[in-house]
């Protein structure tokens, strides 16, 4: 359980580390909080040559709120967006989902950036960045910067867009616009904090009298990649959301799904609880819109 | 920082108040560091893998894992370990005053970490509600108290406070 050698080196600024990037090959990684990357060389499921830390980068950690936008550097620490007291107001989905991202004492190291390029398939943010279709921007010293949108960064478990000479500088998270807004994240796991078992997230917005205006969600665990459902969600657009039609929509979306079995759950558990636990978090993702709708009113 | 042709990196940390300047390997996690090179041995090595807690330390007074990170990461900060938390030989705080009180260890090997999240806990909020203390051990694997005396403990400690 000791990782095998390697250099390192600290990285200056965000071109230094592109440069050593570039010169490296393909054989060097970046490390910013390391929380999944040194356990994965401590396994030796990772053996790069260099590491180059991004670490102490001010660059990548600016959190920018816009009306429109929240841009947070890949640099940003999992706590600072956890306490960042506008993420909750803007992005509330995020603002719900970072307490079940590992411990206390690995987001106080780990990045948001490293979780999302890690791509663990049960990654809480890799979930709302679906959810909330959040943009990638990827930089490298020879092609420069390019833009994706979520569903062409996660490509499989552990694996994305981004290549070996390439950085993640920063993810661009849409807020909504407008009031009756709703959110919920659930998740279970054998202890709070590990690895989702299965995790659902929903973001919706309803008219004034109940019927849903917009609705994103998806489903995170039961997959190479969380899962997210743009068709199922359109098809309840202008729709009130009975209890009935959230179980049928959870029980449609979760069928779609590959989930593994492992030691603590198998294939049909993990369906079910994606199925449970979605819709779960439609309904109290509605009830909470709902509730906003009447709170407005009152004031 | 040494020349990067060679594979050992200088750096300079404050461990439990002493300035330590020290060469080392990239791939020497901090956990190793803290106990094969500077020999204090409080700190426990459990998974290796960021699972058990049982490495915790402070960083800059924040709760990390000391095994999910090269101790050249932490080059230029301050690092608390369990032998730092008392603020002298002998005196032990409060609560590891309640630990031993509460009986809130047996085998041992998790009470470093578990002492170092609970110290965290309390620094941010020094009356925790026992499913706040429950969630700040949450990270930490106990295999023989159930974890209840444990949360005693702390809850002793800190409602214990003024009397």
């Amino acid at each position: 359980m000791k990782a095998a050698p390697f250099d390192y080196v600290r990285a200056e600024n965000l071109a230094h580390a592109l440069d050593k990037l570039s010169e490296s090959g393909g054989d060097a990684k970046l490390i910013a909080g390391g929380q999944s990357l040194v356990p994965m060389m401590a396994m030796r499921l990772a053996r790069p040559a260099l590491l180059i830390d991004i670490n102490r980068l001010d660059e990548l950690k600016d959190i920018e709120i816009q009306a429109t936008h929240v841009k947070v550097g890949a640099g940003v620490r999992q706590r600072d967006l956890e306490f960042h007291p506008q993420v909750h107001s803007h992005l509330p989905l995020v603002g719900k989902s970072m307490q079940w991202v590992g411990h206390e004492q690995t987001r106080n190291r780990g990045s948001v950036g490293g979780s999302l390029v890690h791509a663990d398939p049960s990654a809480e943010l890799a979930l709302a960045a679906l959810v909330l279709e959040a943009g990638f921007t990827l930089e490298s010293k020879s092609d420069g910067r390019r833009h994706l949108k979520a569903d062409e960064f996660f490509l499989g478990p552990m694996f994305t867009a981004v290549s070996d000479t390439e950085a993640l500088t920063q993810t661009d998270w849409p807020v909504w616009q407008g009031s009756y807004l709703g959110t919920s994240f659930e998740e279970t796991a054998i202890r709070k904090g590990d690895f989702a078992m299965a995790s659902a997230a929903c973001q919706i917005q309803i008219h004034e009298d109940g019927r849903i205006r917009r609705i994103s969600f998806g489903i995170g665990g039961v997959d190479g990649t969380p899962l997210v459902f743009p068709e199922l969600a359109k098809s309840l657009e202008g729709q009130v959301l009975s209890p009935e039609r959230a179980l049928h929509v959870a029980h449609e979306a979760a069928q779609s799904s590959q989930p593994g079995s492992d030691m603590h759950a198998t294939a049909a558990y993990r369906k079910h609880l994606a199925e449970v636990l979605l819709s779960r978090a439609l309904q109290s993702a509605y009830a909470e819109a709902c509730a906003n709708t009447h709170s407005s009113n009152i004031t | 920082m040494t020349a990067s042709n060679t594979l050992l990196k200088s750096i300079q940390i404050q461990v439990n108040g002493t300035h330590q300047h020290r060469l080392v390997e990239p791939r020497t996690s901090l956990v190793d560091f803290i106990r094969d090179e500077l020999g204090l041995t409080g700190t426990h090595v459990g998974c290796e893998h960021g699972v058990c807690g049982a490495c915790t330390v402070l960083l800059n007074d924040e709760p990390v894992r000391s095994c999910c990170m090269f101790a050249v990461q932490a080059d230029e900060m301050r690092v608390t370990t369990v032998e730092g938390l008392a603020p002298e030989r002998g005196v032990m705080t409060k609560i590891q005053d309640a630990f031993c009180e509460k009986h809130a260890l047996q085998c041992g090997y998790c009470t470093p970490g578990m002492l170092i999240a609970c110290h965290a806990l309390v620094a941010d909020n020094p009356h925790p509600t026992e499913e706040q203390v429950r969630d700040a051990i949450s990270s930490n694997i106990c295999r023989c108290t159930g974890y209840q005396q444990i949360v005693d403990a702390v809850m002793y400690a800190t409602q214990a406070e003024g009397k």
